[in-house]
């Protein structure tokens, strides 16, 4: 019989073979799950330990946010990114001091600071601004290129007197009819809506120019021509320039608006309506009754 | 038996989760040596590049990744004695292949060369419902088969359809779809000790370890040592081990007779304890380096220090003829020799065509053995290596490893089982539809 429980007092050999926690763990190790962990997931979770650790500190993660601040201040505050001054290309004397005072920027400053595209932005939004482009040029210039809105005409609305531009945007307001006389007068609602119309009749009516105070847009259809001594051009609503025409040409033969004629009805340019003074007409009624004789 | 066939699929279904995982262990516990191997499974050719070995015979579909063998202890007879020791052991051998492998096993498939295996012929017929043989007729065929009574706690380790007959026709390999009436199946089913069988389970389950397969010793042998054509015209394998010899008889490349013979090196090496009065490790050295059985007059001569290390003088120096030793292990060796004889003549081996025997096993290796078995066993004898297969390490490519070796061929390859056909309909398990068809189709 074998002895079956040793003496612990024998030297034993060693016995090669493994313990059962020793087959165990080398079959753990041997699993592939295991060993991609040990590999990866180990030596991760150090370095993430450590840098928990680490930065559990306030005073540390503050002085690593301070320095990462020097960091960039360093690159951004380098010469060769320093904006010192701005071009403002294509704008009057106003309109720049307006668009530095929008763009509210102390030179010098890094091109990294400079919002372009708020800046561009907000510069659009000046009224008399039609297009801006900006852009930094190298040698540290802010490029600010504005193509302004050109005022064709005076808006005379209950607010007061208004420059505009063709397309009825209000460019800026305006102290005096006689601060620009070269500019043509329009009033009424909706007048703003049909500046080119306006124009062209402006245009066609330049033979009366001296005699003309306004356009009336009336209805928010059609233009009424008012001239001096309250004389008026009802224009009707389309063909409004040939009927002004029509209107010219008979002054030229007939000298229509020389006389005391009040208004001259174009509203249907096929019948030619004319309302006259209030004595023009009584004296018309006189020499009617002078020619007929009384009844 | 039912609860065989279920654990014989179980173990089925294992296999082939291990193929999945296209990792599994080898392991033959046997009583000299615990030898572990490693098996990749990486479709065919995956190492053709690598290797420059071609495919062999179609066998190539798997690598040798791993391989280690230790001193088995525990086992005797091929029986597992002492169930720590041979945990221990097996525990050695599967870390050890498992480091050469650095892979993790699962699973493994395991051979037993004891429990007395013992082999029956079973036979049953049936008559074909339709007009061709189908799947369900196989499975009728073979359930058929009259179980004869095998003893108390004893368990099937194998049962091969090893021959199909289809009215007249006979030694068909597969009847599926031919015509006829009656169909007739030839069974081999081999039975071992149930108690061996759950005591190496038990082990294995204890290493932490899966079993996948379970052959037997004898078996696999045959499967690597015995070439192609002697394992289609017949012929025996013994496999000469350490505590049993096993042998076992191939025909038409089926397995129709296996024995084992509990008598192997161990008892030549306690002779040669007994009658040079060393002790055994000694002895086992004198047999592995002087050891043979066929005497010449130059051994007289030659003269071998005994060695020892007691501290007696006289004792440790003494020495011993070469001729001694081979006369203490020839008879030895002619009474195993013999033992297999019996057997073969008891199973009828003198009857088949063929008379061709095939020495395998470590035991095969003593010099001089390749005169003395002609003379036991017949004139057809040769003495056999086991099947080249890639990766095997050359340390692991002697006749000592037929038996692992014939694992990794069964685990590639394994042969048809009864538990790898359909169940028949009537066998099925209470409310079962097929069962219902069938009762329906039976009524109506």
């Amino acid at each position: 019989m074998r002895q079956m429980i040793r003496s612990t007092t024998t030297a034993l050999r060693r016995d090669p073979a493994p313990s059962r926690l020793n087959y165990r763990l080398q079959r753990l190790m041997l699993t592939p799950m295991i060993r991609r962990l040990l590999r990866v997931g180990l030596p991760l979770g150090c370095v993430a330990l450590v840098l928990a650790i680490y930065l559990s500190d306030q005073g540390r993660r503050d002085g690593i946010a301070m320095l990462i601040e020097d960091v960039k201040s360093t690159v951004r505050d380098r010469p060769e990114f320093m904006v010192k001054l701005m071009a403002i290309d294509g704008a009057s004397a106003g309109l720049a001091d307006d668009i530095r005072e929008v763009m509210a920027v102390d030179f010098p400053v890094s091109s990294f600071d400079l919002d372009l595209t708020r800046m561009r932005l907000d510069v659009a939004a000046l009224p008399a601004v039609a297009r801006v482009d900006m852009r930094v040029r190298p040698g540290g210039v802010l490029e600010v290129d504005i193509s302004e809105r050109m005022p064709v005409a005076i808006l005379r609305s209950r607010n007061g007197l208004d420059l505009v531009d063709r397309a009825g945007i209000r460019v800026a307001p305006l102290a005096a009819r006689s601060a620009r006389p070269d500019l043509p007068l329009i009033a009424g609602t909706g007048a703003e809506g049909a500046v080119d119309e306006a124009l062209e009749l402006f245009a066609a009516a330049a033979p009366l120019s001296a005699d003309v105070r306004g356009l009336v847009r009336v209805g928010e259809r059609r233009w009424t021509l008012v001239m001096d001594d309250n004389q008026s051009v009802l224009l009707p609503e389309s063909g409004a320039v040939q009927a002004l025409e029509q209107v010219i040409a008979l002054n030229q033969v007939q000298q229509l608006l020389g006389r005391d004629v009040q208004i001259v009805d174009m509203r249907n340019p096929r019948r030619p309506t004319l309302r006259l003074s209030e004595g023009a007409a009584e004296k018309m009624r006189e020499i009617k009754v002078m020619e007929l004789g009384d009844d | 038996m039912k609860d065989l066939y279920q654990s014989q699929r179980a173990m089925r279904a294992m296999r082939k989760a291990a193929m999945q995982r296209g990792v599994v262990a080898i392991l033959d516990v046997g009583t000299s040596k615990i030898a572990c191997l490693v098996l990749r499974f990486d479709g065919p050719e995956a190492f053709r590049d690598s290797d420059g070995v071609g495919s062999l015979a179609g066998q190539s579909s798997f690598r040798v990744i791993g391989a280690a063998t230790t001193r088995s202890r525990g086992v005797r007879f091929g029986e597992i004695d002492a169930m720590q020791e041979t945990e221990r052991a097996i525990r050695t051998a599967v870390q050890a292949a498992q480091k050469m492998a650095n892979v993790r096993v699962d699973h493994v498939i395991a051979c037993l060369a004891g429990g007395a295996p013992r082999s029956y012929g079973l036979a049953g017929t049936v008559e074909v419902e339709g007009d061709h043989v189908r799947d369900q007729d196989v499975a009728r065929a073979m359930a058929a088969c009259e179980l004869p009574y095998f003893g108390e706690g004893r368990e099937v380790l194998h049962a091969q359809p090893v021959n199909f007959a289809l009215d007249h026709r006979t030694g068909m390999s597969d009847p599926r779809g031919q015509i006829g009436h009656t169909l007739a199946c030839d069974m081999h089913l081999l039975t071992v000790d149930g108690a061996v069988i759950s005591n190496l389970l038990y082990c294995i389950k204890r290493c932490d370890l899966e079993l996948a397969g379970l052959a037997s010793s004898a078996y696999v042998a045959g499967v690597s040592s015995l070439v192609e054509d002697e394992q289609e015209l017949g012929a025996a394998c013994i496999d000469m081990g350490g505590g049993a010899t096993g042998l076992s008889i191939f025909i038409k490349k089926h397995m129709i007779y296996a024995d084992a013979v509990a008598l192997g090196g161990d008892q030549v090496t306690s002779d040669i304890s007994k009658g040079l009065q060393v002790p055994l490790a000694t002895a086992e050295r004198l047999k592995t380096v002087h050891g043979g059985v066929v005497a010449t007059g130059m051994d007289d001569r030659d003269l071998i220090e005994i060695g020892g290390e007691t501290g007696d003088w006289e004792l440790d120096r003494r020495t011993v003829s070469r001729a001694e030793l081979i006369g203490i292990m020839r008879p030895r060796v002619e009474e195993i020799l013999e033992e297999v004889r019996v057997r073969l003549d008891a199973a009828g081996f003198e009857h088949l065509p063929s008379q061709q025997i095939v020495l395998t096993g470590g035991g095969s290796q003593i010099p001089g053995l390749d005169t003395l078995a002609p003379k036991i066993l017949g004139q057809q004898v040769r003495i056999a290596r086991p099947l080249r297969v890639t990766g095997l390490p050359q340390a692991a490519t002697g006749a000592g490893f037929a038996s692992a070796v014939g694992l990794c061929l069964f685990a590639a390859h394994p042969q048809d089982e009864w538990w790898d056909f359909e169940i028949p309909a009537d066998r099925y398990p209470q409310r079962s539809l097929r069962r219902a068809v069938k009762w329906f189709k039976d009524n109506w």
